[in-house]
């Protein structure tokens, strides 16, 4: 059972990474192809940095990822505080909004910004599809995460924590900061990194959101795709996995060094 | 007590502005035509595209049972691992996803073309005669592969985040009880792990019948599902965006439809799971 | 102690919660310096009452007086009184140290003051050298003394604390209601103490107020509220008794049981039907022959340093406490002195405790919930 389970799981996880390996080592390829190897070479690492069509969309990606992450990491964590303090036939109204991103297929999603964004533009002149429009559309969907990551935090608190911050002097805020957030600042981050990843990797929202003016490397490779996709995209592809691999290998370095509470629930 | 309502307020109306309005425009483009008139010309012109949503209904159902069939166990194999082996697992599962999406389906036309790698491995262990290749590019299947390959980790998580939550003991109980793996299997760790199956569900049915982008790629230009339809409408020349808000309104409500066929099936499935 | 001078006063208290009377009407003087127990059973409203003093909940109407001024407008922030919570509401990412010195940060406290208290405060509480500790290090007594030290430290005038000890085990509990009731002597401030363990009110406080379904059923030194009971809820609520229907003849002679007793209480209407008290460990049990009242001896269980024997007469089950073994279907004789017996007006409660027909220890533990959830959460709500 046990070695059967685990060619299974061999199985699958080559299934998962067969087409990233592929694409990785095609990066080093000296040619165009992508099926045929030419040998070693860093030629389209070099071709990537003068390729001011993909770095101006990285660009693009990478500051609306983190203004999105900041701006939808605010409202969102206000957000699970607030729903938690209404009524419950408020709090269900609100979390039906919450929702309808959720579970709207994305192109639904997509289209409906962009219906908002046209006819906003057509009646008043302002709000032209761009990088502005991409930024609010991001925004959007980002902020269900992070509500969907803050309200279990919030629910597991101890609701006594703030109340004896206040008890020992602190004013209302101060007590938030104090002896509230530090509490949930585990939902926070991890709905602030959903967010992100969910920012960085959207495609089908920013297809129909953003402008010619603006956009995004997903948006930018599809508009390849139909053209030819150049090799300098998967070096890119490479370096950016690369990035995510080694910071997440640090992640849990740090976690390894600071889990006493986590051996001891294990043992 | 901490309570404040007014934290709430900034997201009412983000959300009110950004996702309620912009459906409520999405209803009056799919009812009116190019002056604003009303009209349910649009409704009626739907009926030509019944087989679009019939095809994409089916490709999505295939590949969220795949999904469902190969998650499970791997779920399962998860949520009993040890600590950190689970913590690596997981991310194992979750890595993927930050490989940007078009490229990862991008990287599967090298392997399906016809001088891809699969055929050229079959070319080499001699299944295939030189200049001999399977279609395995532009196919429904390639389609469906796409699907299952993209979407397999959002049926992996909501599962394992139920499963880690069984306890070993629970499972033990119903040995000791008597049950043989499957009875375990099917009495115990299935009707437990409903929930996650559910949203699981929904989470690869929805973005696996609204997709456009594995079709555009794996499945070449004849197949059309209905996201393509939608994207035509609103993307390039012979753009209509009153057909193309009906027709995600369908999309929206077959969706709901299917969901609540769904929840309602897996309901009656409970009782008699084993 | 009477003698001291007022310095919390709650006037008319009115609290509700989802169309439910939490407290109607209550009144209560609190003077300085006293050892104070609200006591009662789980939704009785001693929690809300407390959380009106630390100014966590608004009463619907009514006022509380601190030092005489109304301090209905006052936030918790502002008061000089201090919590300590349930199970404790220690800040988890902080340690011991910074735990006992958090309201001295907040007020802007010097750094050479605050260590000098945290280190005060921590010897206060036993806990000498743990200043570095991790919360989720400590042991359940370990962190409820952090939490008397972070109260504490904060130079409170009153201490509210909410269940305490509620999360002990009963070892425990008992060296830490001494080292409490230590503590507050040594300090001489006033403590407002809140439990629904009446042998915990009974040790440890200078004044029990008995409280059930939102008002105050007697207030009064522990000896009063144990010897002479109001009703027959803090009769039964406090102890155990046997609480019987009686007429009062005249003062001193009540008849019941169809026997007429002499006994010590007065001021009763002519004939006027009471309820009687008779404490199980007041009862000598004689031979048959010799006893005021006969009965049969229906179930004994050893307790260690008594029996507690359940006896029958007429129907009727007596709890006796006794030191001496009278098996099962011995019929026993009762002798009752007329300080053995105490008269209570009829009141809401009668009727509803006092026969030991259903008693079982038990029975007993079920009813007992070890923590007031429900009516924490019911005072949430109003806010």
């Amino acid at each position: 059972m046990k070695t059967l389970s685990r060619v299974y799981n061999g199985i699958i996880f080559a299934f998962l990474y067969a087409p990233i390996l592929v694409l990785i080592i095609f990066s080093f390829n000296d040619s165009k192809s992508r099926v045929v190897w030419n040998g070693f070479s860093l030629r389209w690492y070099e071709a990537l940095f003068q390729n001011d069509e993909i770095l101006s969309a990285l660009w693009v990606t990478l500051s609306i990822a983190i203004v999105a992450t900041i701006v939808s990491t605010i409202i969102g964590t206000a957000a699970a505080i607030g729903i938690r303090s209404v009524n419950s036939k408020l709090r269900r109204v609100l979390l039906a909004f919450n929702n309808l991103p959720m579970v709207n297929p994305e192109i639904v999603t997509g289209i409906a910004l962009m219906l908002l964004f046209v006819f906003i533009y057509r009646t008043t002149g302002l709000l032209q599809p761009g990088y502005f429009t991409l930024l609010l559309s991001h925004i959007t969907f980002c902020i269900p995460y992070v509500v969907l990551q803050v309200m279990p935090k919030l629910r597991q608190l101890d609701p006594h924590l703030y109340e004896a911050a206040v008890d020992l002097g602190c004013r209302p805020f101060t007590a938030f900061i104090r002896a509230v957030l530090p509490q949930i600042m585990p939902g926070i981050i991890t709905g602030a990194l959903m967010a992100f990843t969910m920012s960085l990797d959207d495609f089908v929202i920013s297809l129909f959101t953003s402008g010619e003016s603006a956009q995004n490397l997903s948006v930018t490779i599809y508009a390849m795709v139909k053209r030819r996709v150049t090799p300098e995209i998967n070096t890119l592809s490479t370096l950016m996995f690369g990035a995510v691999l080694i910071m997440l290998i640090l992640v849990n370095v740090m976690q390894i060094r600071s889990a006493p509470k986590d051996k001891r629930r294990s043992s | 007590m901490m309570r404040s309502k007014t934290a709430a307020a900034p997201f009412a109306l983000w959300m009110t502005l950004f996702t309620v309005i912009p459906l409520g425009i999405v209803l009056w483009f799919a009812f009116t035509d190019e002056q604003g008139q009303f009209t349910l010309s649009n409704l009626s012109s739907i009926g030509e595209y019944a087989g679009t949503f019939g095809l994409s209904i089916f490709l999505g159902a295939i590949a969220t049972v795949i999904c469902l069939v190969l998650a499970f166990p791997l779920a399962f194999t998860i949520s009993r691992a040890k600590g950190r082996k689970q913590q690596t697992m997981v991310m194992i599962i979750m890595l993927p996803m930050w490989m940007n999406f078009l490229l990862r389906t991008y990287a599967w036309m090298s392997l399906l073309e016809n001088n891809g790698f699969i055929n050229q491995f079959l070319r080499v262990i001699g299944v295939l005669a030189d200049g001999q290749s399977v279609s395995l590019i532009n196919t429904n299947g390639a389609i469906v592969l796409g699907m299952v390959y993209n979407f397999l980790p959002f049926m992996v998580l909501p599962l394992y985040s139920v499963m880690v939550k069984i306890d070993n003991s629970v499972i033990e109980a119903a040995q000791d009880l008597g049950s043989n793996v499957f009875q375990v299997f099917g009495r115990v760790v299935l009707p437990l792990s409903l929930p996650g199956m559910l949203s699981g569900i929904t989470m690869v049915f929805v973005p696996a019948v609204s997709t456009f982008v594995i079709t555009k790629l794996l499945g070449g230009s004849k197949t059309l599902m209905i996201g393509d339809a939608i994207e035509t409408m609103f993307i390039g020349q012979g753009a209509n965006y009153h057909v193309g808000a009906t027709l995600s309104l369908v999309l929206m409500v077959l969706i709901l439809v299917c969901m609540a066929i769904t929840g309602m099936v897996d309901k009656e499935g409970e009782g008699d799971a084993a | 102690m009477q003698t001291t001078k007022e310095i919390i006063k709650l006037k008319d208290i009115t609290v509700s919660s989802d169309g439910e009377q939490v407290l109607s009407g209550l009144d209560l003087n609190i003077s300085d310096g006293e050892f104070v127990t609200l006591l009662g059973p789980s939704g009785c409203g001693k929690t809300t009452t407390l959380r009106i003093i630390g100014g966590f909940v608004t009463p619907d109407s009514g006022s509380v007086f601190f030092d005489g001024k109304d301090m209905a407008k006052l936030p918790p922030y502002k008061r000089p009184v201090n919590t300590i919570f349930q199970r404790y509401a220690l800040f988890p990412h902080l340690n011991v140290q910074d735990n006992v010195a958090f309201g001295m940060r907040v007020q802007g406290k010097k750094k050479t003051e605050i260590r000098e208290t945290v280190d005060r405060m921590l010897k206060l509480v036993n806990l000498v050298g743990f200043n570095e500790r991790r919360i989720d290090t400590l042991s359940g007594g370990q962190q409820q003394r952090v939490a008397i030290a972070r109260a504490l430290a904060n130079n409170p005038r009153v201490l509210l604390l909410d269940e305490p000890l509620a999360a002990l085990d009963l070892k425990l509990r008992k060296d830490m209601q001494a080292e409490l009731k230590n503590i507050q002597k040594s300090l001489g401030i006033t403590f407002i103490y809140v439990t629904h363990d009446q042998e915990e009110a009974l040790s440890m406080s200078d004044t029990v107020v008995v409280m059930d379904a939102g008002r105050i059923q007697q207030i009064g030194t522990p000896q009063d509220i144990y010897n002479e009971p109001k009703n027959a809820f803090v009769a039964d609520f406090i102890g155990e008794s046997n609480i019987l229907d009686g007429i009062m003849h005249e003062d001193y002679l009540v008849e019941f049981f169809g026997r007429k007793f002499p006994c010590l209480d007065t001021g009763f209407d002519k004939d006027e039907p009471v309820d009687v008290v008779i404490r199980p460990e007041d009862i000598d049990i004689v031979p048959a022959n010799q006893g005021h009242l006969t009965g049969t001896v229906t179930a004994v269980t050893f307790k260690g340093v008594h029996f507690e024997t359940i006896v029958d007469f007429k129907g009727f089950k007596w709890m006796i406490q006794t030191t001496d073994y009278y098996p099962v279907d011995s019929i026993i004789g009762i002798v009752l002195n007329p300080e053995d017996i105490h008269i209570m007006k009829k009141s809401e409660y009668s009727d509803m405790f006092g026969d030991y027909s259903s008693y079982s220890d038990e029975f007993d533990e079920l009813g007992n919930p070890e923590v007031d959830l429900t009516e924490d959460t019911a005072a949430e709500v109003e806010e």
